[in-house]
């Protein structure tokens, strides 16, 4: 049981922890769009454009 | 290459041969607009649909066409619409949106038009950051807004917004302005405090649970805990709850009773004796139940919160009906054009309004004449022929031919600002029901406070120092959470369910309203019909054919906006081209294709002598003529929505009934009334006329919801105790209503009355068990029979209980009315 002295202060560290990022994400804006990302990350930015097309791609960074 | 899997598996958005590539809709025989992609070649309804699926094609972006889950809008846009974005990089006008953050490096916010699912999202981001010299582009999917920053000397702001209307899109720059920026900082806030009292409520229960459960624990470590539990719970009192600290204050200064006032006394009370027994050592603590306490009223507060925010934002979008900038003629009327912001145009003023442009102020007509849509503004679909002399709204959209107008009104004098007012008038004015059941909980909170003053003093005298834990237990144990809880959780989610079938609550009382409805009030123009003329029957005449008539018709109004025009163009396909094309204004057209003279237009214009067929199925008939021979009679008229038959069926069945009330003519609403069986109809009604319609139903005890789509609408859909305003219709109708109705599938309806009494009979059973439990709950505790643990057991099963029986609503399957969105 004496080990659950070290444990609580421990836990409390780390729930503080947690609370800081979560601060911090709240503030970075990490919550402003809560449906567009997990669209977003299903979609592959990097088909590559078919070499048989005509026009070049124009977005050929 | 052969075709791409993705291809194969996304049968249900990539439409069928017949229908166009791009958005759909049916192609008209023989449409010369291939689009080729993925080594096929598909066919586009118009030419473009074609320019836009193209552009996103040869860009390296046809995944959009595999990753949709929605049907883009057909793309339309204004030639004039087009030149003016050219202005969008005047400095005068950047002001008001724009944020120049470094020497060249600006930043502007836009309102994305025709966002239908996460793949345009996709697509326009994707599309907008590769345009050489923008920085950074990011979209909302929840608000479909963008914030593009880009460097100005590389890039013109008009280049961005260009790029966006070639995949089809529109972007509006607006100024995100004060509102916008208060809404994202108390979001920001509630986030804050929901995340500290939801990591508080997590880690208490951590440490109360083995207090609870534990035999052999020592004091030490029961004392430890308690202390643990302590600093956690600080910042979830003094910071999560402040809310409803505040809120209990400012409820004692207005001398009522909300809920905010147990919710604060319960937690203060229990707070304080807790951190009491915390120093001294002995009695019970009630961390546990205070931290979840909150942090379940936070949540439905912030859910609450977002689903408001969300009906509100078409009210924001009322400011693009004005235009940014308009056309001055500084020396009328000497024709020397000038752009000037809309904000600089003074009273007296002339500016030019071509055909496609709105019209920035209310005014009159100096010179030209030309049709002027004000559906914006009254919901009235046809547009109205204006002249000189005649006066004009701004805010209307200018159809057929340039106008030049005298200003007479700017700003907030204009028709459009004091519609406005009068709307956020009525919306103040309007009678919640939704107080009575404040009034009640005032009432109910008031009874609990007195018996707990009751039980505290009675306990004082039988033994002191038990006196204290059992307020405290009764204020945990009554703890108005089921109680509180029991409205809101059930109302949450069904509106969260009503949205998703496509039905946006934006007042609290619409849905307990919308269940007790009895009545079913429709405005025709919009609700039940498209709101557009399409060509109904061709009748030709001496002998031609159908399909010859009908392309000749077509060739003659190819250049015209008109709404018959643009119904005969929609009807037939031509290969004819017609020349020497003159328009006679309120009459119709006059051309040569090939050898032969054609007028095309109202009967008196075409055929003095021939009047046309008579059918009182209320439909405009305009003739056709060559060399003064009548060939072809058409009728043109609007045609009820596919599923408007089935929806009222669905309604009538639920024992509610119809009415139909419209401004238009006697005939026109009895043919919609007759093809939809509806008995009650009223037709040349106008605002006044339908609002003491809706009174008088309701001084017969009925309960009226009014489903309505223009801002003639307006006083109507106050008036009712429930409204419902078009998706499709005016942004002012869905300011002023309780309800927006996101598509424009009518079975929506009636799932939202099931669904609406579905939910009235979970708050029913929510309030029942509330209730029952504090009835038993109350005495036991007073009578100091409920010890602590059981005391927050109690008050977390019950409201755990009433949580999940409001979440039964999402489940809810929708009503048995199908048809296509």
């Amino acid at each position: 049981m004496d080990i659950l002295l070290l444990l609580i202060p421990v836990s409390l560290v780390i729930v503080g922890g947690i609370a800081w990022v979560m601060l911090w994400a709240a503030k970075s804006g990490q919550f402003d769009d809560l449906e567009g990302p997990a669209h977003s990350v299903i979609m592959d930015d990097d088909i590559p454009p078919r070499p048989d097309d005509d026009v070049p791609p124009a977005n050929a960074k | 290459m052969s075709a791409s899997p993705e291809l194969m598996n996304a049968p249900t958005f990539l439409p069928e041969e017949t229908a166009c590539f791009h958005c759909g809709l049916p192609v008209p025989d023989g449409a010369p607009y291939p689009i080729r992609f993925d080594a096929a070649t598909h066919p586009a309804c118009c030419r473009g649909c074609q320019a836009v699926a193209q552009t996103i094609i040869d860009s390296g972006q046809g995944a959009y066409y595999t990753h949709r889950t929605a049907l883009p809008a057909t793309p339309q846009q204004a030639e004039a619409e087009l030149a003016q974005l050219g202005l969008y990089d005047l400095p005068e006008i950047q002001e008001s949106f724009v944020r120049v953050e470094a020497e060249n490096v600006r930043e502007a916010a836009l309102i994305l038009e025709n966002i239908v699912c996460a793949a345009c999202i996709w697509l326009n981001e994707r599309h907008i950051a590769a345009l050489p010299g923008v920085l950074s582009v990011e979209i909302n999917y929840a608000t479909r807004r963008a914030r593009v920053r880009w460097d100005n000397s590389r890039i013109p702001l008009s280049a961005i917004l260009k790029a966006v209307s070639d995949i089809g899109y529109i972007a509006h720059p607006f100024d995100p302005g004060r509102s916008d920026d208060i809404y994202k900082r108390e979001r920001n806030t509630a986030i804050k405090r929901l995340a500290i009292a939801g990591l508080g409520m997590m880690q208490v229960m951590m440490y109360a649970l083995p207090t609870y459960t534990a035999t052999d624990m020592t004091d030490e470590i029961r004392r430890l805990m308690s202390w643990a539990s302590l600093v956690l719970t600080i910042p979830v009192v003094l910071y999560s709850a402040w809310p409803f600290f505040l809120g209990a204050w400012r409820d004692l200064k207005r001398r009522t009773l909300g809920m905010d006032v147990p919710v604060a006394l319960g937690v203060g009370t229990a707070f304080v004796a807790s951190v009491y027994s915390t120093f001294s050592g002995h009695g019970e603590v009630y961390y546990d139940s205070v931290t979840m306490f909150i942090f379940l009223l936070l949540t439905g507060r912030f859910l609450e919160m977002n689903a408001r925010r969300r009906a509100g934002a078409a009210v924001e979008e009322l400011v693009k009906l004005i235009p940014a900038a308009a056309t001055r003629l500084p020396d009328w009327p000497a024709r020397t054009e000038q752009q000037v912001p809309v904000a600089r145009l003074a009273v007296g003023d002339h500016v030019l309004v071509r055909p496609g442009e709105t019209l920035p102020a209310d005014g009159t007509v100096v010179d030209g004449s030309s049709a002027v849509s004000e559906a914006m503004l009254t919901g009235e679909s046809l547009p109205v022929s204006k002249s000189a002399g005649t006066k004009v709204v701004g805010g209307s959209l200018n159809q057929a031919s340039p106008l030049v107008v005298r200003v007479d009104k700017l700003g907030a004098d204009t028709r459009l600002a004091s519609i406005v007012r009068l709307l956020d008038r009525a919306q103040s004015e309007k009678p919640r029901i939704g107080q009575l059941a404040d009034r009640a909980a005032a009432w109910f909170v008031g009874l609990l406070l007195v018996i707990t003053v009751i039980v505290g003093a009675a306990w004082h005298v039988i033994d002191p120092g038990k006196a204290l834990w059992i307020v405290v237990s009764v204020l945990v144990v009554t703890c108005p959470c089921a109680l509180g809880l029991a409205t809101p959780a059930a109302l949450t989610t069904g509106t969260g369910r009503l949205t998703r079938l496509g039905l946006l609550t934006t007042r609290g009382h619409a849905l307990e309203t919308l269940a007790r409805t009895t009545d079913l009030v429709f405005d025709k123009t919009g609700t039940l019909t498209h709101g557009q003329l399409s060509v109904r029957r061709v009748l030709p005449q001496g002998g031609r054919s159908e399909n010859e008539v009908a392309a000749l018709a077509a060739a003659l109004e190819a250049g015209s906006e008109h709404p018959i025009a643009r119904a005969l163009c929609r009807h037939a396909s031509t290969q004819h081209t017609a020349s020497e094309l003159r328009n006679t204004p309120g009459l119709g057209v006059e051309g040569r294709i090939g050898q032969h003279r054609y007028r095309l237009g109202a009967p008196r214009y075409v055929a003095p002598d021939t009047a046309p067929p008579d059918e009182a199925d209320g439909a405009t008939w305009v003739g056709l003529a060559e060399d003064a021979h009548l060939i072809a009679w058409f009728a043109l008229a609007d045609t009820p929505r596919a599923d408007a038959g089935t929806a009222l069926a669905e309604l009538t069945r639920l024992g509610i009934r119809v009415h139909l009330l419209s401004g238009d003519s006697e005939a026109a609403v009895a043919a919609t009334a007759r093809q939809l069986g509806i008995n009650d109809w009223h037709a040349g009604a106008l605002p006044e006329d339908k609002l003491a319609y809706v009174k008088t139903l309701q001084g017969q005890g009925r309960i009226v919801a009014m489903v309505g789509d223009g801002i003639n609408d307006a006083p109507v859909l106050a008036g009712a105790q429930v409204s419902i305003a078009m998706g499709e219709g005016t942004d002012v109708a869905q300011a002023a209503a309780d309800m927006v109705m996101l598509g424009s599938r009518l079975g929506t309806l009636s799932e939202g009355v099931v669904l609406a009494r579905k939910t009235q009979k979970i708050i029913r059973q929510n309030l029942g068990w509330a209730l029952g439990y504090n009835l038993i709950a109350i005495p036991a505790a007073a009578l100091g029979h409920v010890t602590p643990w059981i005391a927050g057991i109690g008050m977390s099963a019950s409201s755990l209980l009433v949580v999940l029986n409001a979440l039964r609503l999402s489940e809810f399957k929708g009503g048995t009315v199908s048809g296509k969105p």
